[in-house]
């Protein structure tokens, strides 16, 4: 979590790990359009792929807010909501327009993206009066007043949901590239001098505020950022499934945006992409699996994952086994197998001078001989910064 | 008039239900979500017990049996899921919480069946004061919940452990050089708001007569706002903030153009109070030091 701080940033250069995400979903995204091509992938598996697809964006855009800002979000899904709904009625409007429905969904990611933005403002302002757990039940309270609102607005489709059209199974491709656009942002920011600022609020807000940081405009930043992409993420969700329901955003599914997030790590983007899918995945095979009554044993086989996941990672007791069993120890020995890493030589030449021998034979002469300064020959000359 | 009389026992019930929020969080530091579904196993208990027939001691039973087993289920969720937890961080706590909410949901859902069991009227009847017309179980709702709040006062000012936590819930670590045994009082607190959410269940019963596996959580979320608005961590603010959010649920559905949005109007009080006292009504006010 603290990897992301000032001086892993400051560092300039090629760094794998900013890589390595964009590699991974233009690798699956590739791997996926090729199945596509070839008809091997299923419709249910299509699917499935939008799902993790607009989970991702969901989970790395909540991860902005929670993991880097460090202020807890319960509404998230609130966000989605004014996207989904916001977005696709705009798309709707455009029809006679624009033919293309891939040229409308862009566009309506756009605005659907800036309309969340815009409340994500909004939302932002009394975070910076209130702290902790205060501001997370005001997100939870936005999130119930943005679905309350919208089951009752006359030309939503009240409570009967929103009729949409669907976009059909090719919608991963552009949930995909999505979720490259959302990387490519919030990776980009984070890495910049902003996503500093935001990470030295979530370290210290008084000493952030103190070195200068513009606490107002960077929370602010943050929170709308983090709407924007909720909102694109709900468009995305407009295209999938018809009609758009207001009780799809609710309470419970900001939460588990916040759990694909924890889980996966706070402040790492990797863990939240890994997670996201994880958790779509499971989410998935239980429900294919488990239908009727049975679909109770499907949350609670979740939430034993979640409890049991929870208390083995962060309970004090359990530390020693979490240091012998751990999944970066795992990674760091499979490392050492492959990667021969060769002992540091110095270069520093400062730290060589103290390795000559005759060092104290010369700090003798230098210290006692006050006279005869010049007489401190045969040695080599004492680099600066020495001492 | 009958709309008022209906808020204050609505927000009673809330009430009830904060104190058990605001307590647990005065004391151990955390949010827990779990609370609600709490309600719904006291609901359930007493749904259970109903069943094998209907009388005014069977009832009396039931009352008892709902708040015994929901206060084994708080101590051992306690016990299991927060206990371990212990020094971590808030969110990790927050999240088992959750995941503690989920299991109680899908087990009562498993064995119950989602659909929703009606049950019989636990306390029929009414009385008219004017043209006012008053239920029994509204004047129990009142009379208990006014009993319950002045009792849970006392004990907090009075007694050696109510002082206890009160201690804990100022500084942990002090009330244990003091000799206190922290992690009972933590325990005793899980116990007494489990004690008060099936207590809080009975009465939504008598309001709502049906049971099904999200019942606790809208309430849940309800008393959660009631206890931020009063100041998260402080038991006179907990009622206050149940009791006028109550009173304004029930205006505001008896009002035609504003029923529907009603939860919104909730939830838009509670940002403006916070925007006004960023700690709620009664809450302290926290320095920061550096």
């Amino acid at each position: 979590m603290k990897k992301n701080g000032y001086f892993a940033a400051v560092k300039k250069g090629f760094k794998p790990k900013y890589y390595f995400n964009y590699a991974l979903v233009s690798f699956a995204l590739i791997l996926f359009i090729a199945l596509e091509m070839s008809g091997i992938l299923k419709r249910s598996y299509a699917n499935l792929l939008t799902q993790i697809g607009f989970s991702i964006i969901l989970a790395v855009s909540l991860n902005l807010v929670v993991g880097f800002l460090g202020e807890l979000s319960l509404g998230h899904a609130g966000f989605m909501c004014i996207g989904a709904y916001i977005g696709t009625w705009f798309s709707q409007l455009l029809a006679p327009v624009i033919a293309s429905f891939a040229i409308r969904l862009i566009l309506a990611m756009l605005v659907g993206g800036i309309c969340a933005a815009l409340f994500g403002i909004l939302v932002g302002i009394p975070a910076l009066r209130l702290k902790g757990d205060y501001l997370a039940i005001v997100t939870l309270a936005f999130g119930e007043i943005v679905r309350n609102i919208f089951k009752n607005l006359p030309w939503f489709g009240k409570s009967y949901g929103m009729p949409t059209e669907t976009y059909g199974t090719k919608l991963f491709i552009i949930a995909l590239l999505a979720v490259l656009f959302t990387l490519f942002v919030i990776q980009n920011l984070m890495r910049s001098k902003h996503g500093r600022a935001i990470t030295a609020i979530r370290d210290s807000e008084i000493a952030a505020k103190s070195m200068g940081v513009n606490v107002t405009f960077y929370k602010i930043l943050a929170f709308s950022v983090a709407a924007f992409f909720a909102g694109i993420a709900g468009v995305i969700y407009g295209a999938y499934t018809t009609p758009i329901l207001y009780s799809f955003f609710s309470f419970n599914y900001s939460i588990e945006i916040l759990v694909m997030v924890v889980l996966g790590g706070m402040g790492s983007i990797t863990g939240s992409i890994v997670s996201a899918t994880l958790l779509t995945l499971i989410n998935f095979l239980l429900t294919a699996n488990l239908s009727g009554d049975m679909a109770a044993l499907k949350y609670m086989i979740y939430a034993l994952i979640l409890i049991g996941m929870v208390i083995y990672n962060n309970a004090p007791a359990l530390k020693k086994y979490r240091d012998r069993f751990s999944l970066s120890i795992l990674f760091s020995r499979i490392r050492e197998r492959f990667v021969r890493t060769t002992p540091a030589t110095v270069k520093d030449d400062a730290a060589a001078w103290d390795r000559v021998p005759t060092k104290i034979l010369s700090d003798e002469i230098l210290s006692t001989d006050l006279q005869l300064t010049t007489s401190a020959p045969d040695k080599p000359d004492k680099p600066k910064g020495d001492k | 008039m009958s709309t008022i009389i209906d808020g204050l026992s609505l927000g009673s019930i809330y009430a009830l239900i904060a104190l058990g929020y605001t307590m647990v969080y005065g004391i151990a530091k955390m949010l827990n979500f779990a609370h609600g579904d709490i309600i719904m196993v006291g609901a359930y208990t007493i749904f259970s017990t109903l069943m094998v027939g209907d009388s005014v001691p069977l009832k009396i039973i039931a009352i008892l049996l709902s708040v015994l087993v929901c206060t084994v289920l708080g101590v051992s969720v306690e016990r299991i899921a927060y206990r371990p937890l212990r020094g971590a961080s808030p969110l990790a706590v927050l999240i088992t919480a959750i995941g503690v909410s989920y299991f109680l949901q899908s087990l009562a859902q498993l064995i119950f069946g989602a659909k929703s069991h009606t049950i019989e009227t636990l306390i029929p009847g009414a009385f008219h004061i004017g043209s006012v017309r008053i239920t029994y179980a509204t004047l129990l709702t009142l009379l208990v919940g006014a009993a319950v709040m002045a009792g849970l006062t006392i004990f907090i000012a009075k007694t050696k452990t109510g002082r206890a936590m009160v201690a804990v819930s100022e500084d942990r670590g002090a009330a244990e050089l003091m000799g206190i045994h922290v992690n009972g009082i933590i325990a005793l607190t899980f116990a007494i708001g489990s004690a008060l959410a099936a207590l809080a269940g009975f009465f939504y019963l008598m309001q709502i007569p049906a049971t099904n596996p999200t019942l606790g959580s809208m309430p849940g979320i309800k008393a959660f706002t009631a206890a931020v608005i009063g100041g998260i961590g402080s038991i006179p603010g907990a009622m206050i903030g149940g009791i006028l959010l109550g009173v304004i649920e029930k205006l505001c559905l008896s009002i035609t153009p504003l029923s529907p949005y009603t939860t919104a109007i909730e939830f838009s009080l509670l940002i403006l109070i916070l925007l006004v006292k960023p700690t709620g009504l009664l809450g302290r006010k926290r320095r920061e030091k550096v």
